[in-house]
C-alpha cells in the first residue's frame, strides 16, 4: 500500500481539459495531482480532428474560446512543442444560398466578440482559394483560425503540468471516490490513495459516472466521429476547412497529408471506436466535391474515439451544487480541442479564488437537475459490443 | 445446413485458403473465395502471368508437383464458387467485409469466414535498406518466379531462415549471379537444431540440398554474419557486413534480405480477435484452437497468417479449418481425417521449433542499429527518433506510435511493426511482449478517393 498523497487539489482526466487544470494549477504554486486511467490524451483529446476554431460556436462559448485563443497564441511557450498549431484561417463554406443566409447570420449575431469573420462571395471564394469545389457558393473566413496536433498537444499539456509541478499518473484508473466530511478520498486501480478538498470531474465522455454518483446525473451520450488521413499530397489547402450544416472538413498538414473527418462511427466498447465503413466510403466518395484536389488520392488510415455530449450541445463546466469542492468540466460535444486549455483555466481560477474571470453560468450542470433527469442515467445506446460492432445495417 | 443464411467467405487463395475451399465444396457448399492476386496460389505458388512459358519445375523446383496440385485445385474451384480475385478486403465488421476491386468498393456479408491471409517478410532494416536494389526476400522472389527478373546482375542474399537459402538457390539456377549468402545465425545453432528438424527428413533434406547445391557451384554461404550496411547513392553498390569482429564488403548492384516472415493480421485484429504472445513467432497472434477456431464464434484462422507454418502445414490447416466450420454447422465430417491433420500440424510445429533454433532471431540488432537507421519508411522515422520518445518515458508502442509516426504511414506498420517494436522493448528494458500490440486500423491498405460503389 502506497502512502496517502495529499493534495490542494486533484484531477480525474488526462485529457486537454484536465492537463490544462493541473497546468494551471501547478503554475499557480498549488499541490495537484492528475490521474489518468490510459495515457494522458491519447482519447477524444489527442484523437480528435484538430482544428483549432472559433468560427461556429454557439455564442454562449465565444468568451472562453477568444481566451482559449490567447492561451493557443503563447502555446509553444506554455507547453514546450508547437505542436503543429498553425493560425492558417478557418473556412467555412456555403453550398446554397441558404447557408450563406446562415453564416451571415453568424457573422452579425457574433459581432462585438472579437472573430473579425469576412464573408466571400462566389467570385471571392474563387479568387482566394481556388481549390475550393464548385459546390461551394460562398464562405466565412475566420484567418485567425486554425489547427494544431492534438497527438502532440494535448499529452503536451500533461508533461508541461508535470515539469510544473503537478504529480501525473498515468495507467491510474479511480476505482472510488468518498467525501469524508472534510475531503475527498480517491484511489485508484494501481493502489494509489489520494486525499484533496479539489475535486475536478475532467473525465470526458466518462464523467457522468462520478457526477451521478453525488447525486447529479446527467444525460450524456456518447459520439464518434469518423477520421481519415491521406497519404502526403502536394501543399493546397492553407486553411482549415468546415462546411455550413455539417459535412465533411479537412485540413492539410505540413507534411502534405489532408486530415478529414465526417460522419458517425460506431463504440466498439465504452473506451474504443471505430470509424465504421459507411462514413469512410461516404467521406472517399463526397469528399472531392468540396475539395477536387483530392481526386485520385489515397486514404492510408482511419480512427475515431469517444466524445461525450450533453443534449443541448454544450459543456458542463463549474462547481457542483451539491458537493462542495467538487468541479466538473467535461461535455464538450466534440470541439473541446480549442476551449480545453480555457477550461481548464477556468477550473484552476475556481480553485484558487472561488471564482471564474468569465461567466460559466451557461454551462452549470445545475440545468440537468430536473426531477426528470434525476431519473435518467447516462444512455450508451451507441456502444456495440465488439464482435457484433456494425457501422450501418 | 446449406441455408442461404450460411454464407461462408475465405480470404486468401494460398494453400490454405485454396484447400479449405476445395474442403466446403466436397461437403457441398459454395464459399466466396476473395483475394488480392491476380492468380490464386498465394505467394509461395505465385503464379506467373498466364501468357508466360516456364514449366512448374523452372519456377517452384522441388516444390513443382504441390504447386501444380494446389493450381490444379485453385483451377478447378474458380468455375464451381464465386472466386473474386484481385479483390482487396480493405475492414471489416460484424458478419461484413468491406472490399476494393477495380477502384470500386463493395462488401461481402458472411456468416462464417476463414482467415487465410499469409505473411510476408519479417523485415529488420539496416543503413540503406531503403536504396533502389534493395528488396525483402519476398520480394527477391516474387520479381523472378512472376515476372522472370532478376533484382540485380550481382546480388547478396542476407538475414536468415530458409527462404534465404531457397532464394538465393532459385536466382542461381535461373542463370543470376549470386555473389554471396550472408546468414545472420550461426553454424553451431543450425547442428544444435538437428534433433528437431529430423522430424521432417523431407524438408530437412530439401534445405541441406539447397545449401549444398550452393556451396557445390562455388557460391560462398558465410554464417554468423551480421549485415552491417547497404551502400550506395543513387542505388545499391555494395554490401557491408561483419563476422567474427571483421568487417568484410562486397560490390554488388542488388541486395535481398530478411529475417524470416511475419503474419499478416490486420484483419483478424479488425475483426475483434483476441490476440496472445507467440514466443516462437516473436509476434502477437490471433488466439486459435487447435482447428483453427478464433476467439470470435464463426471466425476460422488457417495458414500463415495466424503463426508461420509454412505452405505445407497451410494446405493442412485450410482443411482442418473447414472441416471445423463444417462440424460446427452441424454438417458429418471425416473425424479420423481431422484428427491425422492435427497430428501432422503438430509434427510440423516440432520442426518449426527446430527451425528457429537453427535460424535464430538476431537478439543483438535491436541495440545494434545505429540511430540513423530509418526503421518506418512511410513516415521516415529513424531508430534514434524512437529512441529518443522511449527515453522521454514512453513504452507502449501505440503510444510511441502517437509521439513519432512510426507505424502511422502507408503501410500501418506491416513494415516496420516488428523492428519497431525490438527497438521500443530493448531501449525500454521491457520484454517484446510487455510493450502493448500495435493495434490495427482500417484500411489495411490504401483506399482512394472517388469510390464507385456497388450496391
Amino acid at each position: 500500500m502506497s502512502p496517502l498523497i495529499e493534495t490542494d487539489a486533484l484531477v480525474i482526466g488526462g485529457g486537454i481539459v484536465g492537463a490544462s487544470a493541473a497546468l494551471a494549477l501547478a503554475l499557480k504554486g498549488r499541490r495537484v495531482a492528475l490521474l489518468e486511467r490510459d495515457f494522458c490524451g491519447s482519447h477524444s483529446s489527442g484523437v480528435n480532428y484538430g482544428g483549432v476554431r472559433r468560427q461556429g460556436r454557439p455564442l454562449s462559448q465565444l468568451p472562453l474560446s477568444q481566451r482559449a485563443h490567447a492561451i493557443w497564441h503563447g502555446l509553444s511557450d506554455l507547453i514546450g512543442i508547437d505542436g503543429e498549431y498553425l493560425r492558417s484561417g478557418h473556412l467555412k463554406l456555403a453550398r446554397s444560398e441558404r447557408d450563406m443566409a446562415a453564416l451571415e447570420a453568424y457573422a452579425q449575431a457574433s459581432q462585438g466578440f472579437g472573430l473579425d469573420l469576412q464573408l466571400l462571395d462566389c467570385a471571392q471564394l474563387r479568387a482566394r482559394f481556388p481549390w475550393a469545389g464548385d459546390v461551394a457558393v460562398g464562405a466565412s473566413l475566420c484567418a485567425d483560425d486554425g489547427h494544431a496536433n492534438p497527438r502532440l498537444v494535448s499529452p503536451a499539456f500533461a508533461s508541461a503540468a508535470q515539469r510544473a509541478g503537478a504529480q501525473v499518473f498515468e495507467q491510474s484508473a479511480v476505482v472510488d471516490v468518498n467525501h469524508d466530511g472534510n475531503a475527498f478520498i480517491v484511489r485508484t486501480s494501481n493502489g494509489l490513495t489520494l486525499r484533496t478538498p479539489w475535486l475536478l470531474n475532467c473525465a470526458g465522455a466518462w464523467a457522468g459516472e462520478l457526477a451521478a454518483q453525488f447525486g447529479e446525473p446527467v444525460p450524456m451520450h456518447t459520439s464518434h466521429p469518423a477520421m481519415l488521413v491521406t497519404e502526403p499530397l502536394p501543399m493546397f489547402m492553407d486553411v482549415s476547412t468546415g462546411v455550413e450544416g455539417g459535412g465533411i472538413y479537412a485540413r492539410q498538414v505540413a507534411r502534405g497529408n489532408c486530415v478529414l473527418g465526417g460522419g458517425q462511427g460506431f463504440g466498439l466498447d465504452s473506451a474504443r471506436a471505430r470509424p465504421g465503413q459507411a462514413a469512410v466510403l461516404e467521406i472517399l466518395r463526397n469528399a472531392a466535391e468540396l475539395y477536387p484536389p483530392l481526386t485520385g488520392a489515397m486514404a492510408i488510415r482511419t480512427w475515431s474515439g469517444t466524445e461525450g455530449y450533453l443534449p443541448d450541445r454544450e459543456p458542463v463546466l463549474g462547481p457542483s451544487i451539491v458537493q462542495p469542492g467538487l468541479l466538473h468540466g467535461f461535455g464538450f460535444a466534440g470541439s473541446g480541442f480549442q476551449i480545453g486549455p480555457a477550461a481548464g483555466e477556468a477550473l484552476a481560477e475556481l480553485v484558487c479564488t472561488g471564482t471564474s474571470s468569465i461567466a460559466l453560468d451557461a454551462f452549470s450542470i445545475s440545468r440537468f437537475q430536473t426531477a426528470e433527469s434525476k431519473k435518467q442515467s447516462a444512455p450508451t445506446d451507441n456502444v456495440i459490443t465488439l464482435h457484433k460492432g456494425r457501422s450501418s445495417q | 445446413m446449406n441455408s442461404p443464411e450460411n454464407r461462408i467467405a475465405i480470404v486468401g487463395a494460398g494453400p490454405a485458403g485454396i484447400r479449405a475451399a476445395q474442403t466446403l465444396v466436397a461437403h457441398g457448399l459454395n464459399p466466396v473465395l476473395v483475394d488480392e492476386g491476380l492468380r490464386g496460389g498465394g505467394q509461395i505458388y505465385r503464379r506467373q502471368p498466364e501468357n508466360f512459358r516456364r514449366t512448374p519445375k523452372d519456377l517452384y523446383g522441388l516444390e513443382a508437383a504441390k504447386a501444380v496440385a494446389v493450381h490444379a485445385a485453385m483451377d478447378a474451384l474458380a468455375t464451381q464458387i464465386d472466386y473474386r480475385p484481385q479483390t482487396l478486403v480493405w475492414n471489416a465488421e460484424d458478419q461484413r467485409l468491406d472490399t476494393l476491386r477495380d477502384g470500386r468498393a463493395g462488401h461481402i456479408d458472411y456468416s462464417h469466414l476463414i482467415v487465410a491471409t499469409g505473411a510476408t517478410d519479417r523485415v529488420l532494416p539496416v543503413s540503406g535498406w531503403t536504396l533502389p536494389g534493395a528488396y525483402s526476400l519476398g520480394a527477391a522472389q516474387i520479381a523472378l518466379k512472376y515476372q522472370g527478373c532478376a533484382i540485380g546482375e550481382q546480388v547478396v542474399f542476407c538475414g536468415s531462415g530458409p527462404l534465404l537459402y531457397l532464394v538465393a538457390y532459385q536466382y542461381a539456377k535461373a542463370g543470376a549471379k549470386v555473389l554471396a549468402v550472408l546468414d545472420s545465425s550461426p553454424f553451431l545453432a543450425q547442428c544444435r537444431a538437428l534433433p528437431h528438424l529430423l522430424g521432417q527428413p523431407v524438408t530437412l533434406a530439401k534445405g541441406l540440398y539447397y545449401r549444398g547445391w550452393l556451396s557445390a557451384n562455388g557460391i560462398p554461404v558465410h554464417q554468423g554474419v551480421s549485415l552491417e550496411r547497404i551502400e550506395g547513392e543513387r542505388r545499391v553498390t555494395g554490401a557491408v557486413w561483419q563476422q567474427n569482429g571483421k568487417q568484410k564488403r562486397l560490390d554488388c548492384d542488388a541486395v535481398a534480405f530478411a529475417h524470416a516472415l511475419r503474419s499478416e493480421t490486420q484483419l483478424a485484429d479488425l475483426l475483434g480477435c483476441n490476440f496472445d504472445w507467440n514466443p516462437l513467432n516473436r509476434a502477437w497472434l490471433p488466439s486459435r484452437d487447435s482447428a483453427g477456431r478464433s476467439s470470435v464464434e464463426g471466425v476460422y484462422l488457417a495458414g500463415d497468417g495466424a503463426g508461420i507454418m509454412g505452405a505445407d502445414a497451410a494446405e493442412m490447416a485450410g482443411e482442418r479449418a473447414a472441416l471445423a466450420l463444417l462440424a460446427d454447422l452441424g454438417h458429418t465430417v471425416d473425424k479420423a481425417r481431422s484428427a491425422e491433420l492435427q497430428r501432422k500440424l503438430a509434427t510440423i510445429e516440432r520442426f518449426r521449433h527446430g527451425l528457429e533454433t537453427a535460424f535464430p532471431f538476431p537478439m543483438d540488432w535491436a541495440a545494434k542499429a545505429p540511430d540513423e537507421v530509418l526503421v518506418c519508411r512511410c513516415e521516415e522515422v529513424s531508430a534514434g527518433e524512437i529512441r529518443a520518445v522511449v527515453d522521454e518515458g514512453h513504452w507502449e508502442i501505440n503510444r510511441v506510435k502517437a509521439m513519432c509516426r512510426v507505424g502511422m504511414g502507408r503501410c500501418q506498420g506491416r513494415m516496420c511493426g516488428a523492428a519497431a517494436a525490438e527497438i521500443i522493448a530493448q531501449r525500454s528494458g521491457r520484454a517484446p511482449d510487455q510493450i502493448g500490440r500495435l493495434r490495427g486500423q482500417a484500411p489495411i491498405k490504401p483506399l482512394p478517393f472517388g469510390m464507385e460503389t456497388e450496391q
